[in-house]
């Protein structure tokens, strides 16, 4: 699960992870007063206006807006809620942006020691700092990199030395010697430090704590000297949290930040039933039960020169009710011309998906109004019950017309893809 | 042989009285594995559908039973605690089939069962467990006409796709390891169909923190007299299949057959920018198959081949 870039600002300042100022807005009216209070107090007043939403591509599509007044504000939220956000990352018709976060444009200190070369604008004091799970040391580690606000795979590639890693250990968790070593390794010096180890143990604790599986800050910045910080500020200015789905049903205070309006319907729909469904570009529907099988089955599918409608992973434990719900969701896409199921039987049981395929034979209601399969299907059975599904297709044959059956999975691949053409 | 588990062994189930957990109970009791109980906290003292005596806490039914395996089937929340409560009671073989354990939950169970003196062997969690195939009887109505003499199978994996060496027509065995649950079923159905046997099979289990990694089994299966090839499954993401190509090429004289799945998926569905770093570019299906294929591994293409993947690196075919 995912949170906007808002919520995200909410959860560091919960965990005393500074940020600046401002707040996220829902009308067009807030934009006025939401400048005001983020820039209160400066002496030129700037701020940042940006569209809550997840696809990428904001800035260039107009959706990040630099603005010195509130009339500026207010033009900038006109135009990111009257319009939709259209990028490469977006559906073709864009987004509706429904919040947008007006928060303070913190100026970031330039960087001393590296002598820019003339006519070049100086290094600013930017940085990027992570927490991860790493799989293969089977630890959280912590990431960090002088080179912030650049993305930190380019830096990975061109200078992998530049990127620090400290292992988390699972019982005792980040020690503050090892966020010491890290802040004196991105270059702070003196307050700076102890304000660096503080964020450092602080994110280590919310990911913890927030079963994250990633945690990332980027750019974490350091501001010019202050009255109030005499070495200047370490604050975040972006980040990022993607959270352990597995982990959720111990933080309702997590799925009530949901908002599940750019995802796929189809996905939502099939969640709700616990299914996994990814939707694709081909004209195969494929209804399997488990993640390696399913990705085995996209795989042959293309080998026999097919192409997947969609990956739909009906899990070990779906009803009767959710099998039938998988076939609805594959058969309501337009673009499936043919539909394979292919059922490997362990804890699915093989006469729960062929009741499944017979309640949607004689139910599923098509666009046209049409009931059951109007698409050539193809069903290749083996596992638990085979004999009690394979009993039932048969018993049903009559009022699945277009159903063929196959006797293994290339069998299964042929007969699906010479159907589609 | 075999490996880890064999008709001797004596399994328990933790959470024996819930649905999974009673329904493939006895799926494991009719297939010939000696079940000797269960675990459910509260239920202590009463008996399950099979007749088999219900515990309180693992440590008891230790005691009374001599279980040395115990499979788990506890709701996600309470895995890590029931994984941590066998471990304490010292089975030495810990298989876990609940799927949506916490990664975080996982972590401090690996940290603590690694830092065990007697470190118990874990397989899962988000498994489809763990079997030795028996020769088949021809019953398998009730656990007093079990499928097969003397198999032993920890999980939810049907039993009758599998083969005993005795009865498999090329009279060899071979061992099968995989991520996946339904994609190993359809590896051991096939390596059947053509006559092969299996010593032992084991899923892993596809979590990102887990017990038994790939390696680990292929190392049991190379010490393994009775297992005279090795099928390795694997998938996209992670790097245990790279790590594994590296350990076959430096250690196994076996014949060895491979298939990785998910060449076709898009890409950069679920990592971060900082898992991608780690991750690396070795995580994707054709990196994995080009450190198999220069390890010397037979590498099957389509899922359709990885049983003709196993007879070809066998010189059988």
């Amino acid at each position: 699960m995912k949170i906007h870039e808002y919520q995200a600002r909410d959860l560091l300042r919960s965990y005393s992870i500074p940020v600046p100022g401002g707040r996220a807005i829902a009308s067009i009216e807030e934009a006025e007063g939401a400048f005001k209070d983020a820039t209160a107090g400066m002496a030129s007043p700037e701020a940042v206006v940006k569209a809550q939403v997840f696809a990428g591509g904001r800035g260039k599509a107009g959706f990040v807006k630099l603005v010195k007044t509130p009339g500026d504000a207010r033009e900038a939220a006109r135009f990111m809620f009257t319009n939709r956000m259209k990028s490469p990352q977006t559906p073709p018709e864009g987004l509706e942006v429904k919040k947008l976060l007006v928060a303070t444009a913190a100026e970031i200190a330039d960087r001393k020691e590296d002598s820019p070369r003339s006519g070049e604008a100086p290094k600013k004091e930017e940085f990027y700092l992570a927490i991860t799970t790493d799989r293969k040391s089977r630890r959280n580690v912590l990431i960090a990199s002088r080179e912030g606000g650049v993305e930190i795979e380019e830096v990975a590639k061109r200078d992998p030395d530049a990127i620090v890693k400290v292992p988390i250990h699972p019982l005792i968790g980040l020690q503050a010697y090892q966020a010491r070593e890290v802040a004196f390794k991105l270059g702070f010096k003196a307050r700076q430090v102890d304000q660096a180890v503080e964020i450092m143990r602080n994110l280590a604790r919310l990911y913890l704590e927030k079963d994250c599986s990633l945690a990332e800050i980027n750019p974490l910045v350091l501001t010019p000297p202050s009255s109030t910080h005499p070495d200047g500020q370490v604050i975040a200015l972006d980040a990022k949290f993607n959270f352990d789905d597995n982990a959720l049903f111990r933080h309702k205070e997590l799925t009530d930040l949901a908002d599940h309006s750019e995802e796929n319907p189809a996905e939502i729909r099939a969640a709700k039933f616990g299914l996994t469904y990814i939707a694709l570009d081909g004209n195969i529907g494929c209804l399997v039960n488990g993640a390696g099988l399913a990705m085995a089955t996209m795989d042959i599918i293309k080998h026999h020169g097919g192409e997947p409608a969609n990956f739909l992973d009906v899990g070990g434990s779906a009803t009767e009710e959710a099998v039938t719900e998988a076939f609805s969701i594959i058969l309501a896409d337009a673009s499936v011309k043919g539909v394979l199921v292919n059922i490997f039987g362990g804890i699915m049981r093989c006469d729960v998906i062929a009741q499944g395929i017979i309640n949607a034979a004689t139910k599923h209601k098509n666009a046209d109004g049409s009931i059951g399969f109007k698409v050539p299907l193809v069903v290749r059975l083996e596992g638990t019950n085979v004999e009690a599904g394979r009993q039932l297709l048969n018993e049903a044959k009559a009022k699945i017309p277009t159903m063929q059956a196959a006797t293994d999975l290339t069998d299964a691949a042929k007969k699906v893809c010479a159907a589609v053409g | 042989m075999s490996v880890l588990v064999n008709a001797k062994t004596r399994v328990i189930c933790q959470g024996i009285t819930g649905s999974f957990g009673a329904q493939h109970t006895k799926g494991c009791y009719h297939y010939g594995t000696r079940v000797v109980g269960g675990v459910t906290p509260g239920k202590g003292g009463t008996k399950d559908a099979n007749g088999l005596p219900v515990f309180d806490t693992v440590e008891r039914a230790v005691r009374e039973t001599g279980a040395d395996a115990t499979m788990i089937f506890v709701p996600p929340r309470l895995a890590a605690d029931a994984i941590l409560e066998a471990a304490a009671a010292g089975i030495p073989v810990i298989c876990a089939i609940t799927e949506g354990v916490p990664v975080q939950d996982m972590i401090k169970v690996r940290a603590v069962l690694d830092g065990m003196e007697k470190r118990p062997t874990l397989i899962g969690p988000n498994c489809p467990g763990i079997i030795t195939p028996g020769p088949k009887t021809g019953g398998g109505t009730s656990g007093s006409d079990p499928y097969t003499n003397a198999g032993c199978k920890i999980g939810i994996m049907p039993g009758y796709i599998h083969t005993h060496v005795s009865q498999a027509k090329l009279g060899k065995s071979v061992g099968i390891v995989s991520r996946s649950g339904t994609l190993t079923y359809e590896a051991v159905w096939q390596t059947s169909r053509l006559g092969l046997g299996q010593s032992t099979c084991i899923g892993i289990g596809g979590d990102p923190v887990r017990g038994l990694s790939h390696i680990d089994c292929i190392e049991l299966f190379n010490m393994d007299p009775d297992t005279h090839g090795i099928l390795m499954i694997g998938e996209i993401g992670g790097t245990d299949e790279i790590d594994a190509a590296h350990y076959v090429r430096q250690h196994v004289k076996k014949p060895v057959a491979a298939f990785i799945a998910g060449r076709t998926a898009p890409p950069g569905r679920r990592m971060g920018h900082a898992g991608a770093i780690i991750g690396g570019a070795d995580d994707t299906a054709d990196a994995k198959i080009r450190a198999l294929q220069a390890a010397g591994v037979e590498v099957a293409l389509s899922p359709a081949d990885m049983g003709v993947a196993m007879v070809k690196a066998m010189r059988l075919g």
